[in-house]
């Protein structure tokens, strides 16, 4: 702000320059997510392994359960090993982005309540650690791929859409979330159910045409199904179908979960200092 | 052509307080369901009893214009640091208004964002940010601040290492180096050792002195008159007095010493208030510096209360310095019930020097029963206890003096000194009382 400009403090006042304080502030939405990422793995021994030691995990549990033991189908001619994988990069990512997003109002309470910048800040930057992550197990990925010899054709080049669609579901719901805790520590204990039993109900360790053609729609009120389903078609040289209408849906889900979220918390954000 | 730089317009801000058996801050959601469904079923109008209003801040304004440096003082509770929030924009006012020109920097606590797991060096750029410095701003200072804290062999340990006193070093050196239009600071120079704390001081002054505005709410009314040049009174949320600092300072002063003041009526001072000092009042309106300062005080019963109490006493200097603190529980004194009590509270050590002293009693159970911030005073009369007078700069150091000798195995030059009424020997001390 220059220094001729006027700002007024007000009840009730809508921040007008809400987003231009939020571009204002862009270095410090840097320096935290830095911090972030920097003390992620301090004093850990085997540090950013654990990125990629756990999804890792996951997918052979899941190869053996799903694939071997229950013998579902993989998509196309994909190996099963490859698909689960390709479904727990989104995931981690997800999961990972909505713990960290949720929990970041509440342990940064020192700075929410000595220091003012636009809170929104601060989920957006807790989110950035899980994108770094996912980047992380995106190398191993490639690794496996080289390993099966099954590279990726053009559909990758539309990763990064999904990728964002995955972004936009952890931030809205994750909004919703750290601004719910603030008040209600209730969200302490949903948080980690919502992530274990999405695990279950989305399609990780398995592909989503396992799923009846008439269900197909109402398990896209799931928005990781889309995000999941995008992944895996532009990983997988687009063997999987697209299911346009469950990713439209997923899609505008999406986009008012966002918007929701961001109202939400903009809403709540001016007293999470009065009440953290 | 205005010229005020922060413009406060009825300025009030209220707080919900929630009177529930949860010692938690935050609400539970089972604790908010429960009590939306028992709103459905009370009529509309009658207010929840789970909650009450208070207003921490009512109708304040005042002006400050460019450059000026303002002190802001009142005791505890007063509303100074709901008032600097609200400045700082960490939370909204519940009605009227603010207007800033230019840019805040808030300074509500050091080292606010510091990460143990982090280098000093990392914690300079992370504290830094988060006061408000671009990243290039820190990197020009970075030598200076550096140079300022003292601890340039510890930069890439991490700060979970630091002694207390690097830790407060570090974070006041970067705070210090921030350059606002308008500088908001809150009781830091609190921490760190009488050194550092001296150090804080001369930058303050530099800070005050290049024509920065500067709003500084402290409990050290020396560092306030020293620093400022207006003052603000704050009391009970209301604005009491603005002007000229020493005028500000001598009317805080004089609230405790007169009957102004809210903590006279034992109903409206903090506590749970089953039992109240009714009175309290020193045994003579001056005490010698080295004799025993008795205090009388009443104790009554207001209400119901079981179990066990305890009086405490803080002796607090001009500046605000608790000198003393005398816990009851320490000499084995334990109260039980008792309907009124009239008692003696006795200080034999140490001597104090010439000034005035605010004695704080408090009746403490496992929570705070009566706080009376000011109860009395206890006035020490300028002659010194000391047999031989001498030069200012012989007693001007320490906070109280000391019963002591020096002895030297000649004998001869062996001298003790102690207690001399006789000698009348004024020593001007440079004091605000």
């Amino acid at each position: 702000m220059k220094a001729d400009e006027e700002l007024v403090i007000e009840s009730g006042r809508a921040e007008r320059q809400y987003w231009f304080d939020l571009w204002l502030y862009r270095e410090l939405f840097q320096i935290l997510a830095w911090r972030d990422l920097a003390v992620r793995y301090k004093q850990t021994v085997i540090g950013v392994a654990w990125a990629l030691i756990r999804p890792l995990l996951l997918m052979f549990i899941f190869t053996l359960l799903f694939g071997r033991i229950a013998k579902l189908p993989s998509d196309g001619n994909t190996p099963y090993a490859l698909m689960v994988f390709a479904a727990m990069l989104p995931w981690q990512f997800f999961s990972g982005a909505l713990t960290e997003s949720s929990n970041s109002l509440i342990q940064n309470t020192n700075l929410i309540s000595k220091i003012y910048f636009p809170r929104l800040i601060i989920p957006a930057a807790a989110v950035i650690t899980s994108l770094v992550d996912l980047l992380v197990s995106f190398v191993l990925m490639l690794g496996m791929m080289a390993f099966y010899n099954y590279w990726p054709d053009w559909h990758i080049l539309f990763l990064p859409l999904f990728i964002a669609l995955a972004l936009a579901v952890a931030i809205g719901l994750g909004l919703w979330l750290c601004a719910l805790n603030v008040e209600y520590r209730d969200f302490r204990y949903i948080v980690p159910f919502i992530v274990q039993v999405g695990l279950y109900v989305s399609p990780v360790g398995f592909s989503s045409s396992v799923v009846p053609e008439q269900w197909r729609l109402f398990y896209s009120l799931n928005p990781m199904v889309g995000v999941i389903d995008g992944f895996r078609w532009s990983v997988l040289r687009g063997e999987v179908q697209l299911y346009w209408p469950g990713l439209l849906f997923s899609i505008g889900l999406t986009l008012a979960l966002c918007y929701s979220g961001i109202a939400y918390f903009r809403k709540m954000e001016r007293t999470f200092a009065d009440i953290i | 052509m205005v010229d005020w730089i922060i413009k406060v317009e009825h300025l009030a801000k209220r707080y919900r307080l929630r009177h529930q058996a949860s010692r938690e801050s935050y609400v539970t959601l089972r604790e908010a369901m429960v009590e939306r469904c028992q709103a459905v079923f009370r009529s509309p109008r009658s207010a929840s009893p789970a909650k009450e209003d208070f207003w921490a801040i009512k109708d304040i304004s005042f002006e400050v214009t460019k450059g000026e440096v303002v002190g802001i003082i009142g005791r505890n509770g007063a509303g100074k640091s709901t008032l600097l929030k609200i400045l700082s924009r960490i939370t909204a006012p519940t009605e009227g208004r603010v207007r800033l020109r230019g840019r805040v920097a808030s300074l509500l606590e050091v080292g606010t964002g510091f990460h143990p797991e982090l280098t000093g060096r990392e914690n300079i750029f992370l504290n830094g940010a988060v006061l408000g410095m671009t990243k290039a701003e820190i990197r020009r200072k970075f030598d200076e601040i550096v140079a300022f804290s003292e601890i340039e062999k510890f930069l890439d340990t991490p700060v979970k290492r630091y002694s207390s006193g690097m830790y407060v070093r570090l974070a006041f050196a970067v705070a210090a180096h921030l350059e606002p239009e308008v500088l908001i600071v809150d009781e830091v120079l609190a921490v760190g050792d009488a050194e550092f704390q001296k150090k804080c001081l001369g930058k303050m002054h530099a800070v005050a002195t290049a024509g920065r505005t500067v709003l500084f709410v402290s409990h050290n009314l020396q560092a306030v008159s020293l620093l400022c040049s207006r003052g603000i009174l704050l009391r009970s949320g209301s604005l009491a007095h603005i002007g000229g600092v020493k005028e500000t300072i001598d009317l805080y002063a004089s609230t405790f010493a007169q009957g102004t003041d809210p903590h006279e009526q034992p109903d409206r001072r903090p506590g749970s208030g089953e039992y109240r000092y009714t009175r309290a009042n020193p045994a003579r309106e001056y005490f010698g510096g080295a004799e025993e300062k008795s205090i009388y005080f009443k104790i009554e019963r207001r209400g119901n209360f079981l179990g066990k109490m305890w009086l405490s006493a803080f002796v607090v200097d001009a500046s605000g310095t608790v000198l003393l603190q005398c816990d009851s529980r320490l000499v084995g004194a334990l109260l039980g019930d008792f309907e009124q009590i009239a008692g003696q509270f006795r200080i034999r050590s140490p001597w104090l020097k010439p000034g005035s002293y605010r004695v704080d009693l408090f009746i403490c159970a496992t929570g705070m029963v009566d706080v009376w911030e000011g109860a009395c005073t206890i006035n020490i009369s300028p002659i010194l206890p000391y047999s031989v007078s001498v030069s200012e700069d012989g007693v001007k150091a320490g906070l109280v003096f000391a019963d002591f000798t020096w002895e030297t195995n000649d004998g001869a030059a062996g001298r003790k000194a102690n207690l001399s009424s006789s000698r009348e020997q004024i020593v001007e001390l440079e004091k605000i009382s």
